[in-house]
């Protein structure tokens, strides 16, 4: 299954989570000669990841959830379409000419369609003190436990919002950890927001699960609700985390790990270097790359498939990615469009269905203002190290949005190429002129999407024409 | 800081870290290996010349660049770790031609 590139491929597939994994195997299915690219050595993605190799071995640890990615895996292996991983994507062209690296080295491949599938990122949680040593997000402690079997020795700290971090706590008790305390950063306000989607989420699938979860780690966690505001402390590492309620005095308690977690948001950067438009999510609070109802966008030959086409979690991501392999399929001229509605009737059942309840996740774990309009002196960009107070300042100077600000601050200039700080930058900027981030938009992004070393660049092969369009005489 | 479950004992690849030996599990990566022998901090950052530890551990934040085998700015996250590998932390920007 694992191959050499070919420098050819009908359908490429970017990303071996659940949406590509899913694409991948449904798209060789239908008999159209398929690769799928990923930057992990083994599939699984995120959510699955390692579930190949993975030393947890005892299922009560990850849980049900987790090791349904084997049948996933195992599907795709069976399939027949190639597997190529280790393989970063630096760029995707008109063509479709897709730019990638493979241990160090530089390729050039064609496709005739793309579907990129590259999923979430955990949403930036910009703390005074987070880009301390001491400080990871909560998917990065999860990567731990299912890579290496890694548990934290001493009690930690986990502060912020959403799904997962009930998941991790649950996982890391299981695995025998200890938690100092929960901080829960979620709004009270949003509560009385998600009421008018109760009914649709209590139908769907995740409201029991949800609430066993809840449930199981607040038996066995000190949880402090209501947190407004968050500091982690240290010097060269952390030490303890400094917290407040409402209007309450500050409190603090000492740890040497603190996990942070508010939500995820969509990869943007492959996507959009692409030249794909965002589109502002109000409700999910972020943006996400223009998509039609088959993952297809307004990119000759590329579509996008799950959470990167926005965030509608694990199982949904398995049936978005099968509906945007049959239009794959339908646009190379293996289906004609009826087969394809056909087919994709049963595929979009299940994915309404596991898409219902979301509207009420989105609306009760929407991040606080406070939590992604950082304060003055916070670093926003961890790259550059610009603070929140010298963003503000750009904009009070005439810097009108986030690509202005890469010239005034270097701001989304550094390695990261603003993953871990696109999404703040634009809501502080439009905080401080008082619009909404539609308005204000997202980084220009454009490729290699990754860095590569212009040794590299310069290592791929070239055609005679394309050296002498360059070389004179 | 970590330690590890049962099922993940026996780690059987040595690499070096500023020329000490440390011991990893084969699946590991670099940036894993780094935080299982409790080595915290991974680099200084070039702007402000402050510590750095691995943050995402998924390829996207870069704060665990490393020296590896005399290449500078690898992502220790998505690099496994090899029998003899050398891992060097940095300390500002990458060096010229590493």
């Amino acid at each position: 299954m694992t191959a050499l590139l070919r420098e050819a491929y009908e359908l490429a597939v970017v990303g071996a989570g659940p949406a590509g994994l899913a694409a991948a195997t449904r798209a060789a299915a239908l008999g159209i000669d398929t690769v799928l690219l990923d930057e992990q050595a083994s599939p699984g993605g995120q959510i699955h990841r390692a579930i190949a190799e993975t030393p947890v071995q005892d299922h009560a640890v990850l849980g049900a959830d987790y090791w349904r990615g084997a049948a996933l895996v195992d599907a795709f292996r069976a399939s027949g379409a190639a597997y190529v991983p280790g393989a970063s994507v630096w760029s995707v062209t008109r063509g479709v000419e897709l730019g990638l690296s493979i241990d160090g080295a530089a390729h050039v491949m064609q496709a005739r369609r793309v579907i990129l599938a590259t999923g979430a990122l955990e949403r930036p949680m910009p703390i005074p003190g987070w880009t301390l040593p001491g400080v990871m997000t909560v998917g990065a402690a999860q990567i731990l436990l299912k890579t290496g079997g890694l548990v934290a020795e001493r009690p930690i700290v986990l502060a912020g919002s959403g799904p997962l971090l009930w998941l991790f706590a649950r996982q890391h008790l299981a695995a025998g950890g200890r938690i100092a305390a929960l901080l829960d950063t979620t709004p009270r306000d949003n509560r009385g927001r998600a009421l008018p989607h109760l009914p649709a989420f209590l139908r769907s699938p995740y409201a029991v699960k949800g609430l066993r979860l809840i449930a199981a780690v607040r038996a066995r966690v000190r949880v402090i609700s209501g947190i407004t505001a968050l500091r982690a402390e240290g010097d060269t590492q952390l030490r303890a985390v400094a917290y407040r309620r409402g209007d309450g005095a500050e409190q603090r308690v000492a740890t040497e790990l603190l996990l942070l977690h508010q939500g995820v948001a969509p990869q943007l950067n492959l996507a959009l270097a692409a030249r794909v438009a965002p589109v502002w999510n109000d409700a999910q609070r972020c943006f996400h790359p223009a998509v039609d109802a088959w993952g297809t966008t307004a990119v000759d030959g590329v579509a996008i498939a799950g959470d990167g086409a926005g965030i509608a979690g694990a199982e949904a991501a398995v049936w978005h990615g099968r509906v945007a392999a049959l239009d794959a399929a339908c646009r190379l001229g293996r289906i004609d469009r009826a087969a394809r509605d056909r087919a994709a009737g049963p595929e979009r059942a299940m994915l309404e269905r596991w898409t219902r309840g979301r509207r009420f996740l989105d609306a009760l774990y929407r991040p606080a203002d406070s939590f992604v309009v950082p304060a003055d002196a916070t670093v926003v960009c961890r790259c550059e190290e610009v603070t929140a107070r010298q963003v503000r300042d750009a904009v009070a100077l005439g810097a009108a949005g986030p690509n202005q600000l890469k010239a005034f601050l270097r701001c989304g200039m550094g390695p990261c190429q603003g993953r871990l700080c696109g999404l703040t930058v634009s809501e502080l900027v439009a905080a401080t002129r008082g619009v909404s981030p539609a308005a204000v938009g997202y980084y220009r992004l454009r490729p290699p999407v990754k860095p590569i070393t212009l040794g590299e660049l310069a290592s791929l092969p070239k055609s005679r024409g394309a050296v002498g369009a360059v070389v004179r005489g | 800081m970590f330690r590890r479950l049962p099922d993940a004992a026996s780690p059987t690849v040595t690499l070096t870290i500023d020329g000490q030996s440390i011991a990893a599990r084969p699946g590991d990566s670099v940036a894993a290996a780094l935080l299982a022998a409790g080595i915290v901090t991974c680099r200084t950052t070039p702007v402000g010349g402050v510590p750095r530890a691995p943050y995402c551990l998924m390829g996207v934040c870069f704060d665990c660049l490393v020296t590896i085998d005399g290449q500078g700015s690898r992502q220790a996250c998505l690099t496994r770790v090899r029998d003899g590998m050398r891992v060097d932390t940095q300390r500002g920007k990458r060096v010229a031609g590493r």
